[in-house]
């Protein structure tokens, strides 16, 4: 037996001692240079949206956001990202294997994904492989109710939209010296719209809302033809029409109700749709009135301006919306948390978002912080208003740079 | 709920329905002569969709206009893939044929994405958002239209195969491939002549559906579904069963949506569907196998 492993052992002879030690200082010297590169590279942060499918239309618009925040960042002294774009196509499965892609592929942070459900899929697997993850945009409540420690989320989530949402209607009833009686409620039986019709009627009284539900409709987001829902929301002969809706399905509403005749007093939404550029360019006059009850942007922050003149340099004609904004963010809050972090590993990563506290921002609020769970908890709504196609900010009075048009202008009389 | 609201569904319901009728009509056509199921089906309905926007935003041309010249488009495309790629295939095994057919479908959807991107496309013509009212009853203008195109073109198809000598000579092949052969048919043209008039028919009613509806490459395989479930419901292989089956779905979804709920539409044409395999698995116009 000893014989036969002595028998194994390298013999070392003076021509492999020195090419030893020749490779070992090789390896020696370079090291220091790479720790060095390792701490100057470029973030490699995955980005996943929803870039074809159902939500193709949105996923595109928040690529928007993306594409204009490299400069933004450099002007703002932070470091460089390595952005890898992937596509969720809609889907809650093929998010969730992407992510894992991305992780295997090197990505050390991830950002997106717009939609709750895949969100939820994306964060289960950033949690479970220890990759920071930066929501941009989705709301279901759950995600950041988790116990996760690595998923934070710079987007308020359905009931502080709920919240935000009732307390800009209520101050624009009082503006305009109306009230709907009554609304019928209508909403996409996705994870963001069961969330949020779930949590209406736990939230509602406590605002003491003026009017009342006499129905409620969910539909399919990815319905071709919603004519049906509409006869059924007409038949109810309510005064508004409260949403939470996604684009297609907006733009597809939008054109049953001027085909069944039915102009109600107001279309008072509270998710993404219809303040969308496609539903504007889409429908022109006839996407002119509804209010937008949404995560927007503080006009009068300094970097709300200058995300506003790097979209209208790099996209002519395409308004500053949530999906610029809260993507743009999610990467600010990357480089950000990378600077003071000094390196991509995970988990001191994780430890520098905790302790963001960026007060130059551009949602409203006083800035963004998470709270522990990994949620931005101070963040503010406002109520907008499609007009002419732009968009204007009816409330809350402080951030308002126009009055609100009331009631809806019927679509026969545009 | 008002009578005058059931009305109004059950019209738009059947109108819609002949539409998806004629879209099925061409997978019925295809299936009952040549014997290939063709699992492209509602892709090369996106393409004449495609085609009906690209004439549409380059030169404002109608799509009612464009129904019979994308139709022949479409005829062409049908003919030239049956000859080329899926004629080899006739005799091979179903899952082979079931294969190439998917692999068609995926290049098709793919192609689409390419040329168009994921956004959903529409054409926006002048009556885009007319509708006549007759008394209660508010009638679509687009669908009415577009129900109406669907007749006009299965009228059409039913002449052709009653009354024409070609038509008559494809019935026959349908009927007994070898004695079509032994009469001195031409069966492989025969058969590809089939196949392209299946597309011209997807085609024909893509470019009408477009008025209802909008286009995206995803789109195709949710419209092949839904041929298949529309053209077994109506018996497969019979051109009258694919617009029965046709009007059948779109009324079922659109009383579905009125009565339950409208997320749950698609849970009853497929309701619809399990109920026809259970009790009459030939389907409401097809033949018993013998």
């Amino acid at each position: 037996m000893n014989r036969k492993s002595e028998s194994k052992t390298v013999r070392v002879t003076r021509r492999s001692f020195s090419a030893g030690l020749g490779a070992a200082g090789l390896v020696a010297g370079t090291a220091p240079f790479n720790i060095v590169r390792a701490q100057g590279a470029a973030l490699k942060v995955g980005v996943l949206l929803p870039r074809s499918g159902v939500q193709a239309g949105i996923g595109q618009d928040c690529q928007r956001g993306v594409d204009i925040a490299p400069a933004i960042l450099k002007e703002l002294g932070l470091p460089e990202l390595q952005i890898i774009n992937a596509d969720t196509e809609t889907s809650v499965d093929v998010a969730r294997s992407r992510a894992e892609k991305l992780i295997a592929e090197g990505a050390q942070l991830l950002i997106g994904a717009f939609d709750s459900g895949q969100s939820t899929a994306i964060a289960q697997v950033a949690e479970q492989k220890g990759i920071p993850y930066v929501i941009n945009i989705a709301a279901a409540p759950q995600i950041t109710e988790q116990g996760y420690k690595f998923v934070f989320r710079n987007f308020p989530t359905a009931p502080m939209i709920l919240r935000d949402a009732f307390n800009n209607q209520k101050e624009i009833f009082t503006a305009v010296g109306a009230t709907p009686k009554t609304v019928v409620f209508m909403h996409v039986n996705d994870t963001f719209g069961t969330a949020m019709s779930k949590a209406i009627p736990g939230v509602m009284p406590k605002f003491n809302m003026p009017y009342k539900i006499v129905e409620t409709i969910s539909y399919d987001p990815a319905a071709r033809d919603l004519s049906v829902e509409i006869a059924k929301a007409k038949a109810t002969k309510a005064d508004a029409l409260l949403m939470v809706s996604r684009l297609n399905d907006a733009i597809l509403l939008t054109r049953e109700m001027v085909k069944q005749r039915w102009s109600p007093m107001a279309i008072l939404s509270m998710g993404p749709g219809w303040y969308e550029d496609q539903y504007l360019k889409t429908l022109g006059k006839l996407a002119d009135g509804p209010l937008s009850f949404v995560p927007w942007y503080d006009p009068n922050k300094p970097l709300s301006k200058k995300l506003e003149a790097a979209l209208a340099k790099s996209f002519p004609g395409v308004n500053l919306n949530t999906n610029h904004v809260y993507t743009f963010e999610a990467l600010l809050v990357a480089a950000d948390a990378y600077k003071r972090a000094g390196t991509a590993d995970p988990k001191t990563l994780a430890e520098a978002i905790r302790k963001t506290n960026i007060t130059n921002n551009v949602s409203p609020g006083p800035g963004i912080q998470f709270d522990a769970k990994g949620q931005n908890d101070k963040l503010l709504d406002s109520a907008i208003q499609n007009r002419g196609g732009k968009l204007v900010t009816v409330a809350p009075k402080s951030a308002a740079n126009a009055k609100v048009e009331w009631p809806l202008k019927p679509y026969d009389k545009r | 709920m008002p009578a005058e609201l059931y009305l109004n569904v059950a019209v738009a319901g059947i109108l819609t329905g002949l539409v998806y009728g004629l879209m099925a009509l061409g997978l019925s056509v295809i299936f009952g002569v040549v014997r290939v199921v063709n699992f492209a089906h509602g892709e090369m309905m996106t393409i004449a969709m495609y085609v009906a926007v690209t004439l549409f935003s380059a030169f404002h041309l109608d799509p009612l206009v464009m129904m019979v010249p994308i139709a022949a488009v479409l005829f062409a495309f049908g003919y030239v893939l049956q000859k080329g790629l899926i004629n080899p295939f006739i005799t091979r095994p179903e899952h082979s044929q079931f294969l190439l057919l998917v692999a068609i479908a995926i290049i098709i959807v793919n192609v689409l994405l390419i040329l168009y991107g994921p956004d959903a496309q529409n054409v926006q013509t002048s009556y885009a958002y007319d509708s006549f009212q007759i008394g209660p009853l508010i009638v679509d203008a687009t669908k009415a239209y577009a129900g109406l195109a669907a007749i006009v073109v299965a009228a059409a198809l039913f002449s052709f195969f009653q009354y024409s000598t070609v038509g008559t000579a494809i019935r026959a092949c349908a009927d007994n491939y070898t004695g079509a052969l032994v009469v001195g048919l031409d069966v492989k043209h025969l058969y590809a002549l089939t196949f392209g008039l299946g597309a011209a028919c997807v085609g024909a009613a893509g470019t009408i559906l477009l008025l209802i509806f909008d286009v995206t490459p995803a789109t195709g395989p949710a419209y092949t579904l839904l041929a298949f479930v529309i053209v077994i419901t109506g018996g497969l292989g019979s051109m009258p069963g694919a617009l029965i089956g046709g009007v059948l779905i779109g009324l079922t979804e659109a009383m579905a949506g009125l009565l339950f709920t409208p997320s749950a539409k698609s849970m009853f044409s497929f309701g619809v569907l399990v109920l026809v395999l259970l009790f009459r698995p030939q389907g409401i116009m097809g033949k018993r196998a013998a």
